[in-house]
């Protein structure tokens, strides 16, 4: 059974999945954010550092799985998909069949991210925005929006507890947006007190700490 | 040292500062002589910059007197750009450096040109280089040099050791034989306990309770040396003792956090003469001349014996009478430790581990150095690899394993042909794909893996002390602090003001006490020779002399509940706080009771009975639950133990922090290099994930074997709980009763309490996360949404 995190945005019945995925169950649509496939290939080309190069097939697979449990009929790539352009050509023709065979059916949208901001030879549709009323979706989060998903901050939250602290990606909601954790495996976060995200959200904001299942406590500052 | 100096390699034992360094240098000044050749003669290595610097002064003293042409040049991080670049053109007759350096020097393409015609190197501080990598690291180099020089001779001096011979084959030529010269070792000590009013308390370290009478021992003696053994407990010391320091006596403090000129300044001063005492730890345990010592204060038991006998040597170095020694111990268990430690040295009985082969992550460092200076061939280095004492038994399959991480990463998904680090050219040598990835390996080279450190800067543009370096503290404890946090740095109490460009910022505290001092230093675990002394001392007939104290404590502890016993394993069981408590004896040193609590608390969460966290010292693992453990041997089973290490023991943070450190030596990652981090932090992503993702879809692969070899030992201490199941073979004593026991007490003043993620930790974050959206009322807002949707099975 998969748990996830319910809540009401912009009027909008919403779910955080587990893993870090948004689902709108009423249009059926899967929100995925920052994936940076093809990681591993941009390092050892810039810095000859040769990381495991596992990360896209365990995005992949998660994607896979999440796709499988919601059966969504129509995915959003909120940007960042690849992490950078020549990653996407690069990618092995395995991890490129396993994206056309997720893909297959479904009516797919690339949002175009700082890392990937052209088209990739990949169907689907290539959006710099996309609005689906009533939300709007796109890579960064814009000064003055509402009712906006985005995500490119890669969020995380540190909770104390007695004994232990807890540091998870996480996302991050008030009335006006929601920011997505970085749904990749190979990426890092940025706490929630950095002065980049504490000055987007509002002051009620919540962070919802991924995991399952997702928990919900007030955005630390 | 004159009759054997032809032989090939040879080794000279002596006590701390017997001056066997400049009896190393004999040799090498009758060769040079009045009329040198021009070019490199003799290499020494140590272990320590200030130590090489500190060599050049002495050496060049006698050969000035003698009037001869010899030229001596020390060689480290330090040197100027320019004078390194002099030395590679026109290199002295002596060259003074450290390991790492000199693994620097033979990763350049002129290295057979710089070291043409070395005849001789000298190895100092021998025992504490084959502690760690940097020794193996200096075999290979060795191997190295050995290759570029056939008749190069070895001299390594070493303090007193347990394993002579073993110690000459790590640093001889395999399979050339060593020599082994033991010198005098000079009169015993006059060591004993330092006695107080006050009892010491029941747990912590530090010694605090005893300040006046270490003042009243520094009053009555020329120079004290007050050994700690971390650096934080150093610091705690050093602000009390000035705190209570009426006469004010001169008293400097000196360890490796504090920045280079604040130490410089106090070694400075020692060396005139100008202080009573320091307070340092093991950055002085290395022979430099510290002038006329003639008290050394041990704080804290010092969970070694072999260490403790090193660092008595330096009272007293200088003449032929007995060191004066005196051990304080931190607290009421280390009572019975200090009296076990002091019987040891006295009965001549030092203990240490045996060393294990030497490790894989260096070896793939050194492969890429070689590739770095030249193209190589893979059957040569192979033989020269294992011409070094510590690769000896390396197989021909573990070093094409390392090759092969080294050229493509080593991966079962073959997925970097295209980027290879090193390529096979058609006569068959290797060499760099990428000239320019030298310049890369030379920054990352070396196998000291520093936690990552901040420096700590005196915040402020104007006054006397804006922008002083003060030192360093690990990045964890600078992610930790909150504006107007107070903590202790080079003796002072400062307040952390803010996180700027990765420098810690603070200014000057008025108050006397500091909120926080945990920036760790070096943790030791008890050795295993130590602990059976202690358990054997429990059970004498009449226990030994300590002080009354300690002996009603013990009594105690026997009516109560057992005295522990070298072939059992004493299990207490008993409620506190309204929570389950067990508490296991088994004497493995502080790492591997460690490592035992998140083995037992895994075992105790698959038996439902939640486990919430433990606690570990040297002795004891004591264990906090919701449920009691009824059968100790549901835990303890040892084959279920075994089994662990494979399984889960794979996923704690301890193997984390070993792979992270073998991925940087043998170059999967970079280090941290300065200012080279600050920006885009959500770029950067943890090493952590790295090795969870290799365990998933490469299993095999060489960084995990050698991680997992590294739990055997180390930080995670794996061989030690093997040897108390050995040692036990499954008798435990199983005591159940209703209050605290006297040995278990002190458990629960302990720091360093580890949480265990499970099933009641998880109730716990739910538990705080419902309180603070309760509080903020937020909860209402999220209420909403839930009841709407209904439960999550709604989702298809």
């Amino acid at each position: 059974m998969t748990q996830g995190f319910h809540f009401t945005f912009a009027a909008t019945q919403l779910m955080l999945l587990p893993s870090g995925a948004l689902w709108w169950p009423d249009r059926t649509l899967l929100c995925v954010s920052d994936l940076h496939l093809g990681k591993s290939e941009r390092i050892v080309r810039r810095s000859g550092d040769m990381l495991p190069p596992y990360e896209s097939r365990d995005t992949l697979g998660r994607l896979e799985e999440d796709l499988r449990h919601t059966n969504a009929s129509t995915v959003v790539c909120l940007g960042d998909s690849f992490d950078d352009l020549l990653a996407a050509q690069n990618l092995p023709e395995a991890e490129i069949l396993w994206i056309t065979r997720l893909m297959a059916g479904r009516r797919w949208i690339w949002i175009e991210g700082n890392h990937d901001p052209g088209p990739v030879e990949f169907g689907g549709t290539h959006l710099a925005e996309l609005h689906e009323t009533p939300l709007t979706f796109r890579h960064i989060a814009q000064d003055g929006a509402t009712n906006e998903i985005s995500g490119h901050y890669h969020p995380k939250a540190r909770l104390q507890l007695r004994g232990g602290r807890v540091s998870r990606p996480c996302m991050l909601v008030d009335a006006n947006r929601v920011i997505l954790p970085a749904y990749g495996t190979y990426t890092g976060g940025l706490r929630s007190d950095d002065a980049a995200l504490s000055d987007l959200m509002r002051e009620d904001a919540i962070a919802v700490l991924t995991g399952s299942p997702p928990r919900p406590i007030p955005m630390p500052r | 040292m004159l009759a054997r100096a032809l032989d090939p390699s040879l080794m000279l034992i002596a006590p701390t500062g017997g001056g066997k360094t400049l009896a190393g240098f004999l040799p090498s000044l009758v060769e040079l002589g009045a009329d040198p050749e021009p070019g490199l003669h003799t290499l020494y290595i140590s272990p320590l910059k200030a130590l090489a610097a500190d060599m050049r002064r002495n050496l060049t003293t006698p050969i000035n007197d003698l009037g001869l042409p010899i030229r001596v040049e020390d060689r480290s991080g330090d040197t100027s750009q320019t004078r390194k670049k002099a030395q590679r053109a026109d290199p002295p007759h002596i060259l003074l450096t450290t390991p790492e350096s000199l693994a620097l020097l033979l990763s350049y393409e002129d290295a057979p040109r710089i070291f043409a015609g070395l005849k001789r190197v000298v190895v100092d501080e021998l025992h504490a280089l084959a502690e760690s990598k940097r020794g193996d690291q200096l075999m290979l180099c060795l191997s190295r040099l050995q290759a570029m020089c056939p008749g190069l001779r070895r001299i390594g001096l070493s303090a007193t050791v347990e394993d002579p011979p073993a110690l000459a084959r790590f640093v001889a030529p395999h399979p050339a034989p060593c020599h082994i010269v033991q010198a005098d070792p000079g009169p015993d000590p006059d060591i004993g306990m330092l006695t107080t009013d006050t009892p010491p308390p029941w747990s912590g370290g530090g010694g605090r309770y005893a300040i006046p009478e270490v003042l009243q021992q520094v009053a009555q003696h020329k120079t004290t040396l007050i050994f700690h053994n971390t650096r934080a407990q150093a610091e705690i010391f050093f602000h009390e003792l000035w705190l209570a320091n009426a006469d004010g006596l001169p008293i400097g403090i000196h360890h490796g956090s504090l920045a280079l000129e604040q130490r410089k300044k106090v070694e400075a001063a020692m060396v005139a003469g100008q202080l009573r005492a320091v307070v340092c730890t093991g950055s002085l345990d290395l022979g430099l001349d510290w002038g006329d010592v003639d008290l050394v204060i041990q704080v804290g038991a010092p969970k070694n014996v072999k260490r403790l006998v090193q660092r008595i040597g330096r009272a007293n170095h200088r003449y032929n009478a007995p060191s004066k020694a005196l051990i304080l111990p931190a607290n009421r268990w280390e009572v019975i430790e200090c009296h076990a430690a002091i019987e040891a040295v006295l009965a001549h009985d030092l203990d240490g581990d045996p060393r294990g082969p030497g490790p894989l992550d260096v070896l793939c460092q050194h492969i890429l150095i070689t590739a770095c200076a030249a193209p190589f061939d893979a059957d040569a280095l192979f033989k020269e690899v294992t011409g070094a004492g510590p690769y000896r038994t390396l197989t021909r399959a573990q070093f094409d394993d390392c090759l092969d991480f080294v050229a493509t990463g080593g991966y079962a998904l073959r997925a970097y042909d295209r980027w290879q680090r090193l390529m096979q050219r058609d006569d068959g040598l290797w060499r760099l794909r990428d000239p320019r990835l030298a310049q890369q390996v030379r920054m990352n080279i070396g196998t000291i893996i520093d936690t990552d450190t901040l420096k700590v800067r005196m915040k402020g543009r104007s006054g006397a002390s804006a922008g002083k370096p003060l030192g360093e503290v690990e990045e964890s404890f600078a992610a930790s602090l909150v504006p107007g946090d107070t903590f202790l740095m080079g003796g002072q109490i400062v307040r952390f003001e803010s996180l700027r460009e990765m420098e810690v910022q603070v200014s000057r505290d008025r108050g006397r006490k500091p909120k926080l001092a945990v920036f760790s230093g070096t943790k030791f675990a008890t050795s295993t020779q130590l602990s059976v002394r202690i358990l054997d001392l429990l059970h004498r007939p009449a226990l030994p002399n300590l002080p009354r104290h300690t002996l009603d404590w013990i009594r105690l502890q026997a009516q109560v509940s057992h005295l522990p016993r070298t072939g059992r394993i004493l299990v207490e069981s008993f409620d506190h706080d309204e929570r389950a408590h067990t508490c296991i004896y088994g004497f493995a040193g502080k790492n591997a009771q460690q490592t035992l609590g998140l083995m037992v608390t895994r075992q105790m969460e698959e038996l439902g009975l939640g486990p919430l966290g433990f606690v570990a010292t040297d002795y004891a693992t004591l264990i906090w639950s919701v449920a009691h453990v009824t059968d100790p041997m549901q835990v303890l089973n040892a084959d279920q133990l075994q089994d662990g290490l494979e399984g889960w023991l794979a996923d704690n943070a301890l193997m984390k922090r070993s792979f992270k450190g073998a991925a940087t030596i043998a170059g999967l990652i970079t280090r941290n290099l300065p200012g080279k981090r600050s920006s885009g932090r959500q770029a950067t992503f943890s090493s952590d994930i790295l090795y969870d993702t290799l365990r998933k879809y490469d299993p095999d692969h060489l960084l995990l074997q050698i991680t997992r070899t590294e739990a055997m030992r180390g930080l995670i201490g794996f061989g030690r709980i093997d040897e108390m199941l050995t040692r036990t073979q499954g008798r435990i004593d199983h005591v159940v009763t209703d209050q605290v026991t006297p040995f278990a007490a002190p458990l629960f003043l302990e720091v360093g309490k580890v949480p265990v993620n499970g099933a009641g930790r998880e109730a716990l974050l739910q538990a705080e996360a419902d309180r603070l959206m309760e509080q903020s009322g937020l909860a209402t807002l999220i209420a909403t949404g839930q009841n709407a949707d209904g439960n999550a099975d709604g989702i298809r």
